[in-house]
């Protein structure tokens, strides 16, 4: 009984957060990102994406108001470092929304070899005909690409 | 506990190391040579901000007199610092930055590695997550290395001071009192890699310059710490 008890609360958290945007790139969730890691209990384990991304304050602020509407003031949010965020957490829906949104995904599973990334795809035109013109972009988890057939500059998500 | 002074001291220590390079990097912002340099030492300067915060704030815990990151980084004065000196060095000119950037992330890269399996669970998982960003730090300063030694001979003059304004500070890193004196022959290893790829000789020789660890500060760190720690200092206790 308890055990029911326990699964439903769960899938109701991440239903709740699966509507909390990150607050710099909107277009996904928080679950999309796999920042929400674990519900132990009445305790949501969460972990940062990068030591100094100034969002992860944002974020656990927006978790905390989410459960706070939903009525479940009592849930306890915990950060964890470890095992330290990758970006192959990031959720196959999660990929196709930066996708849509024009940022190019990490590729799956490349988080181990990340400084030696195979080329972009351009979101836009597909093209894998694209170069890095800097590895550090407008947030920490970015960096800035080029197309080299349609032109256009792109961000992707750094593999990490 | 003597094994909890211990412990205390080495996550201050990597604090510091963090905090004041953070600092200093962030004094480029807005004046670096191109937009996208910039946003590099900018990204770089934040990376490092928050892994002091994480190190400071667990030194705070192990010490348990109630002081977080925030209270140990703008409520200690000079000489209660524990960076090495290589870290608070001023920035120059944009090669003598990529010049100290170099040195420090190739050793800050190797030394969070070994700290990632350290037996602390807390300093491991700092450890852990800090290297996969140090990565990327190591390697654009080790790519500017190249591009400014094999570059103009302007560039190369400059690279050239750089490194021998910064080559002084390198024994400190290693000092066997920190532990970290076995990581010596890789960080050779891979310093005299880059300069020979960008056509420069490993920097002779010389008698190191020591005593951050043991807050003997330059001069620099004063100035550094007067503009950080100016509003704490002005409004003691302020937040919003």
């Amino acid at each position: 009984m308890s055990a029911i008890a326990e699964l439903s609360l769960k899938d109701r958290i991440l239903e709740i957060l699966s509507h909390v945007p990150d607050p710099e790139i909107p277009c996904v969730s928080v679950v999309d990102l796999g920042i929400v890691r674990e519900v132990r209990g009445t305790t949501l384990v969460i972990t940062p994406t990068y030591t100094g991304c100034p969002a992860t304050i944002a974020i656990e602020q927006d978790i905390r108001a989410a459960l706070d509407r939903a009525s479940m003031s009592l849930i306890k949010i915990e950060t964890t470092l470890s095992p330290p965020w990758t970006t192959d957490w990031i959720s196959e829906e999660g990929r196709a929304k930066l996708r849509a949104y024009g940022i190019a995904p990490p590729a799956k599973g490349a988080a181990k070899h990340s400084l030696r990334e195979a080329p972009a795809e351009c979101p836009r035109c597909g093209s894998l005909h694209t170069e890095e013109l800097s590895r550090f972009g407008s947030t920490p988890c970015k960096a800035l690409h080029r197309c080299l057939d349609c032109r256009e500059p792109f961000d992707r998500f750094k593999c990490h | 506990m003597p094994g909890d002074d211990t412990l205390f001291h080495h996550a201050l220590r990597l604090g510091d190391d963090a905090l004041v390079l953070g600092q200093r990097l962030s004094e480029w912002c807005g004046h670096a040579p191109m937009l996208e340099v910039d946003l590099a030492l900018a990204n770089i300067a934040l990376d490092l901000l928050g892994q002091a915060t994480h190190f400071l704030n667990l030194a705070g815990e192990i010490e348990d007199e109630g002081r977080d990151a925030d209270a140990l980084a703008f409520r200690r004065d000079v000489l209660d610092f524990r960076n090495c000196l290589l870290v608070e060095q001023p920035n120059g000119d944009f090669a003598q930055t990529i010049a100290r950037q170099f040195l420090f992330s190739n050793w800050q890269e190797l030394l969070m590695r070994e700290i990632a399996t350290a037996p602390e669970p807390r300093l491991s998982a700092i450890g852990a997550k800090a290297v996969k960003e140090i990565a990327y730090h190591a390697k654009f300063a080790s790519e500017w290395v190249v591009r400014l030694g094999d570059g103009t001979e302007e560039s190369r003059s400059r690279m050239i001071a750089g490194l021998d304004w910064m080559w002084r500070f390198v024994d400190e890193l290693f000092d066997p009192k920190d532990g970290a004196a076995s990581l010596r022959a890789e960080w050779d290893a891979r310093i005299a890699r880059t300069l020979s790829d960008a056509a420069l000789e490993m920097p002779k020789p010389r008698r190191g310059a020591m005593g951050g660890r043991a807050g003997h500060h330059s001069e620099h760190l004063g100035h550094l710490l007067t503009e950080m720690q100016f509003m704490q200092r002005a409004y003691p206790g302020a937040t919003w």
